[in-house]
C-alpha cells in the first residue's frame, strides 16, 4: 500500500544523512568492543529501506496520483519558500506569513488525505499489479482493515470532501491574511 | 427489541414526561404494527428528544418563575452589558471595543480580550428574530433564556455523543441525564448568562464529530469537528481542554500500536483547519503557535506525519530493515523536538504554562503564588460530597460505565476513557471544573445503565428457549422449568424496580438541587417570612439604582472586584477593578486602599480620582457573602505587591483569631473597610453594643468607628449595600480628620437630627 507522496524521498534521504552522524557517535560510544560490520549494517539496511521504498512507490502510480504527488510536492516547495523567505528577511505581516504557510501545510494534509482515500478505495483493483511479496505481507499485516479501511467513503465522496475542507480552509486563510 | 428497551428505559427515567403511554405502545408489535417499524421509532425518537429537550429547559426556569428574568450572579453581568454593546453598535465596533468605564484609569481592551462567541450568538438570535420573524424581543431575555436553549441542544448533542459510543438507548439514556443533571444546570439555569451556557453544548458537539471523524476517516466530519472547535474557541477559554483531549486520544491509540489512516486524516484536517481558525479570535490570537499549552496538539501533528511515513516505509520493506530504521528516526526525532521546544521556550518564542495552570497540578500552587486565583470560590478543590450532590447515582454508575469501556476497548472508547480519568483528577482539584465531567459522568453513566437493561430487559431469551426446552425434556422438568423461569423474571424485576427506583430518585433529586440551591440569581436574595410566605431581599438594585440616578455619569466607584460587572451593568458607572481581573496590581491597589487606615486609603482614593467607595456589609441580615469576610483576600493580594506596608498577621487579634469585636486588633479596627461596615452600626441598637450576625460577634457600642475622609452617602433597606462618598480636600487646608472633629462640635445637634431620618425612612 503506497501511503506517502514524492516529499518523502527527499526527507528521508537527509535523514539518513543525520542518521549516519548520531548512530556512528553513539554506538562508538556504548558498542565500542562491537565489530565494524555492526555499525555499517543499519545504515546499509537504512539504503536498502529506501531503495525499495522508493521502487515500490515508482510501481504503484497511476496518473491520478501522480497528478496529486506532483501538487504535494509544489505544496512542500511552496511551504519551504516561505520559510526560507521569513528566515531571511524577517516575519512583518506575521499574519500573512502564517496564513500563506498554514494554507500550504492544511492543503498538503488535506491532500495526502485524499490520497490516501483514493488510494484505499482503489486499492482492491490494483492489488494484483503490485509484486505478490507485498500483498503477502500486506494480508497477514492488516489487509482485512485496510481494504475496508474508509468503506463509507467512495473516490467521489472523498473528492467532495476534499473540496468542502479547501474551501473552508482557504475562506479562513483569506480571512486571516486581511 | 431495540426500541422497546429504549422506550422503557427513558420512560423510568423521564417520569414526570408523558412517556408511560409510550411505552405501553411498543411492545405490541415488536415486528409490524402496520406501519413500519423504522417510522415509529423515528417517530418515537423525535418524540423523546423533544420531551428531553422540554424537561431541560423547563427545569431551569425556576430562577425565572421565583424571581424574574434578569441576569445572575456577576460575570453574567458583564457578558449581558457586552451583548448590549453589540446589538447598539456594529460587530467591528465591538471587536474594537476599548471600554473606558473599567479600569479606571487604565480601560480595558474589551474587545480584544473576551471570548465573543457567547455575545455573538445572542446577537444573532436577536437580529433573526426581530428583522426575519418580526418578532422584537427585548435582548435581556434572549440573553436570559439562552442557556437554557443550549442546555436542549447538548442533551442532543450527548446522545448522538454515546450513541457513537454504544448505542441509541444509551444515547437516549444520556440525553435525559445530561439534560437534568445538577452539574450541568448550576451554570445554565435561566439568568446564567455564561460563556460555559453555551460552551459545554459545543464540546459535546465537537466531540461528537470527533468521534465520527476518526470512526470514518472523514475529511468532512473533521473539518466539521475543527468548525464546532472553533465556535468552541470563541465560546470559552476551556477550549484548550479540547485541544489537548484530542491530540492525547491520538497519542494514546498510536501508544497501543493502533494507528491507521484514518486516525490521520480525521486528525490532521482537524489540526490544521481548527489551528488556523482559532487565531482568528482576537483574545487568542497568535498563542496557537507560540503557548505550551498548545504544542501537545502540535507536537502529535508532527509526531502523526512521521508515523503516517514510518507507516509506509513498513509495509514496503521486511521488518528488520523497518527496525533499524525506526530506532534511528526516532531517537532523532526525539532528541530534535526537545532541543527545539526547550529553545524556543528559552527563546522566547513559545510562552511557558500559565498560572492556572499549573494550579491544576499543584493544587497549592495558587495558594502560594497567585491568591488571586486562589481567592475564588469556584476555583477552590471539590469536596466530596460535591460529586454526588451534582451527579446523584451517576458518580457510581459512573465507574461502571468505565469498566465496560476497558471490556469493549474500541479507539472510541479510548476517548472516552481518557476524559474520564483527566476529568475526574480536574474536578476533583477546581469546583468549577465539575462542569466538564458532567457529561461524560451522564455519558458512562448511561452506558452502564443501558447495558443493564440489555440485559435484564432481555426477555426474548426466555420466551424463545421455553419451547425447545420443553418439547426436548418434555413433561419431567417442566415444573421445575417454570420454577426456573418465576425465579429469573423475579430476579429481573427486582434489579429493574430498583433502577427504576433509583431513576424516579435521581429525577427528584435533580429537581430538588436545581430548585434549592442553583436558582438563585444572587443579585437579588430570597429568604421567608415567620408566616413562611418568601420575602425578596433587593438590596443589590436598591443601592445600584441609587448609583444611577444620584450620581454624575463619570462618577468612579471604588468596590472589591467582585462587584464590578455588577456596577457596571446595573448602575452604569466607572469602576477601578472587576471581574477580569487582568492587572493584578491595581486590584492589589484597591486592596490596599481597602485596608489601611483612612489617611493612607485617603491618598490612594484621591490618586486614582474615587468619587465614591462601595462596599458589602452582611451583619445586620447574616449575608455571609459580604466584604468582611472577604476582606483577608484584600488583605493578602495587597500584602503581595506591597509586603511592607501591608502584614496579614496584623489583622488577627492578638490570639490569632479573626476578630471584629472588641479584641479585633487596631490595624483591623483602623483599616478602611472596618470602619466604613461599622460606621454607625450601633446607632441601630440605639447606641448600645451591636450584634453581628453573620459573624457571631457584638461591636462594642464605645468603639464605634469614626470616619473622617469619607461620608455615608446611601445605605440601603438592610444595610447590604453601603455606599461612601470621599470627601474633596478641605476649604481651608486643615486635614479632614481636625475638619470632622470641628463640625461635629461645631453642629452636632442639628447633624444628628438631620441624619437620623434617612434611617428612618428606609427602615
Amino acid at each position: 500500500m503506497v501511503k506517502k507522496d514524492a516529499k518523502i524521498s527527499p526527507a528521508v534521504a537527509s535523514s539518513i544523512k543525520k542518521a549516519t552522524g548520531t548512530s556512528t557517535s553513539s554506538s562508538t560510544g556504548t558498542l565500542a568492543s562491537a565489530t565494524p560490520n555492526s555499525i555499517s549494517q543499519p545504515i546499509t539496511d537504512l539504503v536498502n529501506a529506501v531503495n525499495t521504498t522508493y521502487k515500490s512507490y515508482i510501481n504503484s502510480l497511476t496518473p491520478r496520483l501522480q497528478l496529486i504527488d506532483v501538487f504535494l510536492a509544489f505544496l512542500v516547495l511552496l511551504g519551504i519558500l516561505q520559510f526560507v523567505y521569513v528566515i531571511l528577511i524577517g516575519n512583518f505581516p506575521f499574519n500573512a506569513f502564517l496564513g500563506g504557510f498554514i494554507s500550504c501545510v492544511g492543503q498538503f494534509v488535506l491532500t495526502v488525505s485524499l490520497r490516501l482515500q483514493y488510494e484505499n478505495s482503489t486499492s482492491d483493483k490494483t492489488e494484483t499489479s503490485i509484486d505478490e511479496i507485498e500483498a503477502e505481507e500486506e494480508k497477514s499485516e492488516d489487509a482485512p482493515k485496510s481494504n475496508s479501511l474508509f468503506e463509507s467513503i467512495s473516490p467521489e465522496r472523498a473528492f467532495g470532501d476534499y473540496i468542502f475542507a479547501s474551501l473552508i480552509l482557504h475562506f479562513i486563510v483569506y480571512h486571516f491574511i486581511n | 427489541m431495540v426500541s422497546e428497551k429504549k422506550k422503557q428505559s427513558v420512560s423510568t427515567s423521564s417520569a414526570p414526561l408523558k412517556q408511560k403511554e409510550v411505552a405501553e405502545v411498543v411492545p405490541t408489535g415488536p415486528k409490524i404494527l402496520g406501519v413500519k417499524l423504522d417510522t415509529i421509532r423515528l417517530l418515537l425518537q423525535v418524540i423523546i428528544f423533544i420531551s428531553i429537550a422540554g424537561a431541560s429547559i423547563s427545569s431551569r426556569l425556576f430562577s425565572v418563575i421565583r424571581f424574574e428574568s434578569i441576569i445572575h450572579e456577576f460575570d453574567p453581568w458583564f457578558n449581558f452589558r457586552a451583548t448590549k454593546y453589540l446589538v447598539t453598535h456594529s460587530y467591528y465596533d465591538f471587536l474594537n471595543w476599548f471600554d473606558d468605564r473599567t479600569w479606571y484609569p487604565l480601560g480595558r481592551v474589551t474587545g480584544g480580550t473576551l471570548y465573543p462567541g457567547l455575545m455573538v450568538t445572542s446577537g444573532v438570535i436577536w437580529h433573526t428574530l426581530r428583522e426575519w420573524l418580526a418578532l422584537p424581543i427585548d435582548i435581556r431575555n434572549i440573553c436570559v433564556l439562552l442557556a437554557p436553549a443550549f442546555s436542549g441542544l447538548t442533551a442532543i448533542f450527548t446522545y448522538f455523543f454515546t450513541k457513537e459510543i454504544k448505542d441509541s438507548n444509551a444515547g437516549l439514556l444520556a440525553a435525559i441525564f445530561m439534560g437534568i443533571a445538577p452539574g450541568y444546570i448550576s451554570r445554565s439555569v435561566a439568568g446564567s448568562y455564561d460563556n460555559e451556557a453555551i460552551a459545554i453544548t459545543l464540546l459535546m458537539a465537537t466531540f461528537y464529530f470527533w468521534i465520527k471523524a476518526m470512526k470514518l476517516g472523514s475529511v468532512f466530519y473533521g473539518t466539521l469537528t475543527a468548525l464546532f472547535y472553533f465556535y468552541m474557541v470563541s465560546a470559552w477559554g476551556g477550549y484548550v481542554f479540547i485541544t489537548n483531549l484530542i491530540p492525547l486520544h491520538i497519542f494514546v491509540l498510536i501508544l497501543m500500536g493502533r494507528y491507521s489512516h484514518k486516525l490521520y486524516t480525521a486528525y490532521t484536517t482537524w489540526y490544521a483547519l481548527g489551528t488556523l481558525a482559532s487565531m482568528q479570535i482576537p483574545f487568542v490570537g497568535f498563542l496557537p503557535i507560540r503557548s505550551n499549552d498548545h504544542m501537545a496538539a502540535l507536537g502529535v501533528f508532527g509526531l502523526l506525519q512521521l508515523v503516517a511515513v514510518g507507516d509506509y516505509v513498513k509495509s514496503q520493506i521486511p521488518s528488520k530493515q523497518f527496525k533499524s530504521f525506526l530506532v534511528i528516526s526516532l531517537v532523532l526525532t526525539i532528541t530534535l523536538g526537545i532541543i527545539g521546544l526547550v529553545g524556543l521556550t528559552t527563546l522566547g518564542w513559545i510562552a511557558p504554562w500559565t498560572g492556572r495552570f499549573y494550579s491544576l497540578w499543584d493544587t497549592n500552587y495558587a495558594k502560594i503564588h497567585i491568591p488571586i486565583i486562589a481567592s475564588v470560590s469556584e476555583h477552590q478543590p471539590t469536596a466530596w460530597p460535591a460529586f454526588f450532590f451534582d451527579t446523584n447515582m451517576l458518580i457510581w454508575l459512573f465507574p461502571a460505565g468505565v469498566y465496560l469501556c476497558f471490556q469493549d476497548l474500541q479507539n472510541e472508547h479510548v476517548f472516552v476513557i481518557i476524559y474520564a480519568v483527566l476529568c475526574s483528577y480536574f474536578a476533583g482539584v477546581m469546583v468549577r471544573l465539575m462542569l466538564t465531567l458532567t457529561p461524560i459522568i451522564c455519558a458512562s453513566g448511561a452506558i452502564a445503565l443501558s447495558k443493564l437493561f440489555d440485559v435484564y430487559l432481555d426477555i426474548s431469551e426466555l420466551i424463545n428457549a421455553n419451547p425447545e426446552e420443553e418439547t426436548t425434556d418434555k413433561k419431567k422438568s417442566t415444573g421445575n422449568r417454570k420454577a426456573n423461569i418465576f425465579f429469573i423474571l423475579l430476579s429481573k424485576l427486582i434489579v429493574l424496580l430498583t433502577f427504576a427506583f433509583y431513576l424516579f430518585y435521581f429525577v427528584f433529586h435533580c429537581t430538588w438541587v436545581t430548585s434549592n440551591a442553583y436558582s438563585s440569581p444572587s443579585v437579588v436574595l430570597a429568604s421567608k417570612n415567620p408566616d413562611g410566605s418568601q420575602h425578596i431581599i433587593d438590596d443589590f438594585r436598591e443601592a445600584y439604582y441609587w448609583l444611577r440616578m444620584n450620581t454624575p455619569e463619570d462618577a468612579k466607584v471604588m468596590a472589591w472586584w467582585d462587584y464590578g460587572y455588577q456596577i457596571g451593568g446595573m448602575a452604569d458607572r466607572t469602576t477601578l477593578v472587576d471581574n477580569n481581573t487582568w492587572n493584578n496590581t491595581h486590584i492589589a491597589t484597591v486592596g490596599k486602599a481597602m485596608c489601611s487606615s483612612e489617611e493612607v486609603s485617603y491618598e490612594i482614593l484621591k490618586k486614582h480620582d474615587v468619587d465614591y467607595v462601595l462596599v458589602i456589609f452582611g451583619g445586620l441580615l447574616g449575608y455571609s457573602g459580604d466584604d468582611i469576610n472577604k476582606f483577608l483576600w484584600m488583605v493578602r493580594i495587597s500584602e503581595g505587591i506591597w509586603p511592607d506596608e501591608v502584614h496579614e498577621r496584623d489583622f488577627f487579634s492578638e490570639r490569632g483569631e479573626y476578630k471584629v469585636d472588641s479584641e479585633a486588633s487596631q490595624t483591623m479596627k483602623d483599616s478602611l473597610m472596618y470602619k466604613m461596615s461599622y460606621y454607625r452600626f450601633n446607632e441601630l441598637y440605639n447606641g448600645r453594643d451591636a450584634s453581628d450576625r453573620v459573624r457571631g460577634q457584638t461591636i462594642p457600642a464605645s468603639q464605634a468607628p469614626e470616619l473622617n475622609v469619607v461620608e455615608e452617602a446611601f445605605t440601603s433597606q438592610n444595610w447590604i449595600v453601603r455606599l461612601y462618598k470621599v470627601k474633596d480636600l478641605d476649604n481651608v487646608g486643615r486635614n479632614l480628620h481636625s475638619a470632622t472633629q470641628f463640625s461635629k462640635t461645631e453642629q452636632s445637634k442639628r447633624k444628628r437630627i438631620a441624619k437620623k431620618p434617612v434611617i428612618d425612612l428606609r427602615e
